[in-house]
């Protein structure tokens, strides 16, 4: 379980990487999602005594209550957190490189004219 | 003493005013629609001022004799230190929060003459903005330190689209990029560190580092270095700053003027968490990283300065003033020695308010500028003042009647500017008498007296320090060069143009930031005692730790008191090393 969790991330990582140094907008999207997801799966793995497996989520009774025998909820509470706060900024990273995309008229990260124009207010 | 007798009354709860204010007045504030622009302008200096007599009374709290450093120390939830969350005051929080208020007062001050209307949305996102950086200075918890930074880089997007335009989308879409990456490396970090040492909170952590069984000491170097990149990236540090300086120049002028604290969180954030986890006390790990800290300082230094004179535009001269100043603080911070971070303590209030000055000046410079039909653009030529034999060009000098101007009376508002950009410049290159000479001075003398005043004969300075004591004097030369040449150019070789106009609301902010460099110097020994002592309690983490750990919940007045928690002192193994656990302070590394 370990391996095939380490090669998500890790493929995960390096297509992420790969499309965030790419020029378009669009990919730069997918690559900052991507890189997220693998974010996430990697701080579920970072429980206190490594990956869960087959460990309860919540006390039961007659169960010892130690984290060898449940999971890691702390894992769970930061993802819940990152997984929000991926959300709410790829959103407006969509709506940036929207207008972006209708002003300089090109999906290119840097626009196709110099950018040297300062604009009046 | 009205204030402190208030303060004491208030304390620990006051501790959640820098945070809770801005909060607030932002969600009032959003409930108002668009054509009440002015009375959220009221709204907004307002809640600076409260912030402003707000961070004032902490730092005076914060400066008290012999007082229970366990009072600083707010449990949030009333849940003890390591398992719930806690804020954290200090001397240095105090000092980093009275920095923004001022900063942040004028900027909203400023923006009151016309930027609050260029776009929607300026003044919430603004109180945002500051919610962040309070809460970023006074947590004492790394994960709530990733939420308050996300809140401050939200706000920072929002602030840095307004007014929108191309330029400023365009280099808006960077700016969010690498930041989003660095999110990433933050929580890569964060928790791996988690993994590692079973808690976020970093006094917890700190005290856990030193018996980090050696299998995991790799793996924790590799965190705290993945977590360091992510904050060196907001820091500006050479590699990672090519974002900098376009995204800021674009910003619309009382944006960058809080922008330039942006960076200072950076430092902040690298000065309290080196300090605490690799701290002289930390065993095998004691100051990992120092020579990484002062390599990447001076080479920011360097590229700044150099960009510096190479820069004809003023707003990117600006944005290179910001990364020099945090190149500067960058490399003092690695040192790791007491002096020397308390002179980096003095030096970084002092060049953020002069950066924040030389940002509003920059706007209103380039406004005279365009309003003024005659004049010449010198974006792409060469320096207009030099000519070939370095004689003065016919008419320089001259009125256009071909009289000499002497005795000819500047009009106030050029002279206000003028002066006003010649006290930035001496604040942002180390000149005397401003507390930028004060800073740097106090930096060089703690490289040549590393252990005070006639008590450091023998002691080495090492080469890095020759090269920090170079490098520091040279880009001080640099900065100087390039900001005159600037001044020259657009107030002494401005033959036919108009006086500029300049309103009291744009020139009280400018007038309040340098007004305040010159109080550092009149009363420059109080600041630098206070640095001192902020500087002794960080290199003795051992006090932050026993006032965070040892801090019970208040017990609840119904039900039975509360028992704090034992809390373990030996790891439990944590799976990811192979060895079997060492000793606490094992010698590997």
């Amino acid at each position: 379980m370990e391996i095939v969790l380490a090669i998500a991330i890790g493929v995960l990582t390096g297509s992420g990487v790969w499309l965030l140094l790419r020029p378009r907008t669009f990919q730069i999207i997918m690559g900052l999602l991507l890189l997220s997801y693998a974010v996430n799966l990697f701080i579920f793995s970072m429980g206190r005594v490594g990956l869960a497996i087959d460990r309860e989520p919540i006390l039961q009774p007659g169960v010892p209550t130690d984290l060898m025998h449940y999971a890691d909820p702390m894992p769970q509470a930061l993802v819940l957190t990152a997984i929000v706060i991926g959300f709410a900024m790829t959103a407006l990273f969509l709506v940036v490189l929207l207008a972006s995309r209708g002003m300089t008229g090109t999906d290119h990260v840097d626009g196709s004219l110099s950018n040297d124009v300062q604009e009046a207010p | 003493m009205s204030l402190m007798t208030l303060t004491e009354r208030l304390m620990p709860h006051l501790l959640l005013a820098p945070i809770l204010l801005p909060m607030l007045t932002a969600a009032l504030m959003l409930t108002l629609g668009e054509k009440y622009q002015r009375t959220k302008l009221l709204m907004n200096i307002s809640s600076c001022l409260i912030g402003l007599v707000i961070a004032m009374a902490l730092v005076k709290w914060s400066n008290q004799d012999g007082m229970a450093t366990s009072m600083n120390v707010y449990l949030s939830g009333n849940w003890a230190a390591p398992f719930g969350i806690v804020l954290v005051l200090d001397r240095l929080s105090a000092l980093m929060l009275l920095t923004t208020s001022v900063v942040a007062l004028c900027a909203v001050v400023y923006s009151g003459a016309r930027w609050h209307r260029v776009g929607v949305h300026f003044h919430p996102l603004f109180q945002f903005q500051m919610m962040g950086l309070a809460g970023a200075f006074l947590t004492g918890d790394l994960f709530n330190l990733f939420v308050f930074f996300e809140i401050m880089l939200a706000a920072s997007y929002g602030l840095l689209l307004h007014g929108s335009g191309k330029s400023r989308v365009q280099h808006g879409l960077h700016y969010i990029a690498i930041n989003l990456a660095a999110s990433s490396l933050f929580l890569i970090g964060v928790s791996m560190l988690y993994g590692i040492t079973g808690t976020l909170n970093m006094a917890d952590l700190a005290r856990i580092i030193p018996s980090v069984s050696s299998a995991d000491r790799g793996l924790l170097h590799t965190a705290a270095g993945i977590l360091a990149t992510a904050f060196l990236i907001k820091a500006a540090v050479w590699p990672l700053n090519f974002w900098l300086v376009p995204a800021y120049g674009s910003a619309t002028a009382p944006v960058g003027a809080i922008f330039a604290l942006m960076t200072k969180v950076g430092i902040y954030t690298i000065v309290r968490l080196w300090t605490l986890m690799f701290s002289s006390e930390a065993g095998p790990s004691a100051h990992f990283g120092s020579a990484w800290l002062i390599l990447g300082g001076l080479a920011t230094m360097l590229y700044a300065a150099i960009s510096m004179l190479g820069t004809q535009r003023l707003g990117y001269v600006a944005g290179y003033a910001a990364i020099l100043s945090a190149g500067t603080l960058l490399a003092a911070a690695g040192f790791g020695q007491n002096l020397m971070t308390s002179a980096l303590l003095y030096y970084m209030p002092s060049s953020t308010l002069a950066v924040a000055a030389l940002f509003l000046i920059t706007d209103l410079i380039e406004r005279w500028r365009t309003t003024d039909g005659a004049s010449v653009r010198f974006e792409d030529e060469e320096a207009p003042f030099l000519t070939a034999e370095l004689l003065p060009r016919d008419g320089f000098n001259l009125d256009e009647d071909e009289e000499v101007l002497i005795g000819r009376a500047i009009p106030a508002a050029m002279a206000f500017l003028g002066l006003s950009f010649m006290l930035c410049t001496l604040v942002i290159s180390g000149l005397p008498p401003l507390s930028g000479f004060i800073g740097k001075f106090a930096m060089l003398s703690a490289l040549l007296n590393p252990l005070g005043l006639g008590s450091s004969a023998g002691t080495q300075i090492g080469w890095l320090g020759w090269l920090f004591m170079g490098l520091l004097i040279a880009t001080g030369l640099m900065a100087l060069t390039a900001l005159v040449r600037i001044g020259i150019r657009e107030f002494w070789s401005s033959i036919s143009r108009n006086t500029p106009e300049l309103k009291v609301i744009e020139g009280l902010p400018l007038a309040i930031l340098l007004g305040c460099c010159i109080l550092m110097v009149t009363h420059g020994a109080s600041v630098m005692r206070f640095t001192q002592r902020a500087a002794d309690n960080l290199h003795a983490p051992g006090n932050y730790i026993r006032a965070v750990l040892e801090t019970h919940p208040k017990p609840s007045p119904t039900a039975k008191p509360v028992v704090a928690p034992e809390i373990p002192t030996v790891l439990p193994e944590t799976g990811f090393g192979l060895a079997p656990q060492a000793p606490a302070g094992g010698t590997e590394p």
